[in-house]
């Protein structure tokens, strides 16, 4: 237990003397959250548009003022060519165009009906679907309100509820998609470089010479970053909460056991890949391409994991960050208990025991 | 040197990594107090052999003691008997000279009193007074070797292991350390070092040569000298590698 206390020591001197792990291990998280709670956006936020108003009636007016007082867009220019629309597309002024046929409101009076053209910048393909979709869904709400007032003979109206996220934040789908990232990235990328480390300075022979034993050294190395991501795993959903405005829904004390198994988790990819790295190099290499684009690519943290061609849908199952994700969102955002996230956790630690068992053999073999 | 008692006791230790035979029947002893040269060209068996003796890894044949101890079952016996100092000198860059002492002295099992009493005499020794509390990092390398070296002794091990201590050092330094070396083997601990440089194989009681993963002489400085009527050890080692 002495003997232990003092590597622990040791272990926090090499983390508070070396500026870049301290940069990585406290910086990079609140960076992290930030980024990719505030700037990778699925919804939008004033957008500029231009209007071409051939009519210029009662109507066209109150749908344009329905459309601009949306938090959505922001009126950039009335322009009243078509010839100028290239032009003020090219010049990145607007994303939009909307365009009104010339004796709107007399039209939609007579035949019930009346166009409106939406011309969208798609040379940024996914905004330009969100932005059109907006701009029909408020027009689609004007035409309902008229409606209200005309009895009609049949109608389905649907209800839409969106459950569990209801403004459809995209920061609910980052933030535990990032957390599953920093801990995969704090857990194992710095494990696997601290134990490499005492390779390389040959300090790791000096222990092993010692009277400690594999496994007290591994511990001693481990620990630290235990605690540490822990601390991490903490903030991030603190920030998730203050910033974004993300509820824990379900029980903190199940979100925080689960975050101390998937740590261990990547604790232990981290030891195994320190069993194949020669230098610190090596295994940053290797943290990054064998753990970290998994965890952004395949995990399902930004893209649906239901839209990929089907071999990499397969390939999804064996990301450990998939299955944590899938916990905590539900844990986060549906409350679900223990019951409800039960294979998942299952998965998580059935891999913690099959890494941590792979890395003691290996690291049993490398010592002959 | 009159053989006194046995510290190592190796018969007939062999190596085999698949087809390769890194130690071929090696058979040997060292004697409590000597200071044991372990000389060889690179790749000749010696790291293979220092690992097995530190327990570090098994060999495939052979009766090995080390302090007494089997290495086969008694490993951990024999790593809290023996010190290690290697090439690399084993010291954290980012600790300072006292925090390096502090964390391998416990490691070892020392108590806090014992640490300390001991540190205040080993850097009054090695007058690193001014440097007790820089980062290793800091010192010059010669001060690291010894530091090294203090450290690899400080449990007072019956023996200490020295894997090519003075690589990359001025024959001054070298001289210098080597009386670190002696004042260690004068209180009773047993040293086994390998090395490249033939000056420092003068220094030591007794030397074996390897080559090729066999010992092919092993003997006193002086005894190997008129045997293979050489001048030096240059020539006896270039002779014998010749052989």
């Amino acid at each position: 237990m002495k003997n232990y206390l003092g590597f622990l020591k040791k272990e926090f001197y090499h983390i508070i003397r070396d500026f870049r792990t301290l940069l990585l291990l406290f910086g990079l998280p609140v960076i992290q959250i930030l980024i990719f709670g505030y700037v990778i956006r699925n919804e939008i936020l004033d957008v500029k548009i231009a209007v071409l108003d051939n009519s210029k009636d009662e109507v066209t007016r109150e749908i344009t003022s329905k459309i601009l007082s949306s938090d959505f867009f922001i009126l950039k220019e009335n322009i009243s060519n078509t010839k100028d629309i290239d032009k003020i597309f090219k010049d990145g002024k607007v994303k939009e165009v909307i365009i009104f046929e010339s004796d709107f409101a007399e039209k939609l009076e007579k035949y019930g009906s009346a166009d409106i053209q939406l011309l969208a910048d798609a040379s940024d393909p996914n905004s330009a679907s969100l932005v059109i979709n907006y701009t029909q869904g408020i027009i689609a709400n004007y035409i309902k309100g008229i409606n209200k007032q005309i009895k009609q003979p049949l109608q389905i109206v649907t209800n839409v509820r969106m459950m569990y996220n209801p403004e459809l934040k995209s920061a609910f789908m980052f933030v535990p998609g990032t957390m599953a990232m920093i801990l995969m990235l704090v857990s194992a990328m710095m494990t696997s470089i601290s134990i490499v480390r005492e390779k390389e300075f040959g300090t790791m022979e000096a222990l092993l010479v010692s009277p400690l034993k594999p496994l007290q050294i591994i511990l001693g190395k481990v620990t630290p970053y235990v605690l540490l991501s822990f601390v991490n795993a903490v903030t991030i959903i603190f920030l998730g909460y203050l910033v974004f405005g993300l509820p824990v829904r379900g029980s903190i004390i199940l979100l925080l056991a689960v975050s101390i198994l998937f740590i261990t988790l990547a604790l232990s990819l981290g030891i195994l890949i320190s069993t194949f790295s020669r230098s610190q190099q090596v295994a940053m290499f290797i943290s990054v391409f064998a753990l970290m684009l998994p965890t952004i690519l395949l995990s399902g943290f930004i893209f649906p994991i239901e839209n990929m061609p089907e071999i990499l849908q397969w390939l999804s199952y064996i990301v450990p960050p998939k299955y944590f994700i899938i916990i905590i969102r539900n844990i986060m955002l549906k409350g679900a208990d223990l019951t409800q996230i039960w294979t998942e956790t299952s998965v998580i630690l059935g891999m913690t025991i099959l890494f941590i068992a792979l890395s003691v053999i290996k690291f049993k073999t490398r010592l002959e | 040197m009159a053989p006194g008692e046995t510290i190592i006791k190796v018969n007939g230790l062999v190596k085999k990594y698949g087809n390769f035979t890194a130690n071929d029947n090696l058979t040997f002893e060292v004697y409590k107090g000597e200071i044991f040269g372990f000389l060889g060209a690179n790749g000749a068996g010696k790291t293979t052999a220092i690992r097995i003796l530190c327990g570090l890894s098994y060999p495939t044949s052979g009766e090995i003691r080390v302090a007494g101890y089997n290495v086969y079952t008694q490993r951990e016996k024999i790593k809290s008997n023996i010190g290690y100092m290697s090439q690399k000198f084993s010291l954290y860059e980012d600790l300072t000279v006292k925090e390096n002492i502090r964390f391998y002295a416990g490691i070892y099992g020392l108590s806090d009193l014992q640490i300390k009493e001991k540190t205040e005499i080993l850097i009054d020794k090695l007058d690193l007074k001014e440097a007790a509390n820089k980062l290793v990092r800091y010192i010059p390398l010669g001060w690291k070797q010894k530091l090294s070296f203090s450290v690899a002794v400080f449990h007072d091990p019956k023996l200490v292991f020295l894997d090519e201590p003075t690589g990359g050092v001025d024959p001054i330094t070298r001289r210098k350390f080597w009386e670190l070396i002696y004042d260690t083997a004068s209180k009773g601990i047993t040293v086994f070092v390998t090395t490249h440089y033939m000056d420092e194989a003068e220094y030591c009681d007794r030397i074996s040569v390897m080559s090729e993963g066999r010992i092919e002489a092993l003997d006193t400085p002086a005894n190997l000298k008129t045997r293979y009527s050489a001048k030096n050890m240059d020539e006896v080692f270039l002779k014998i590698a010749r052989n």
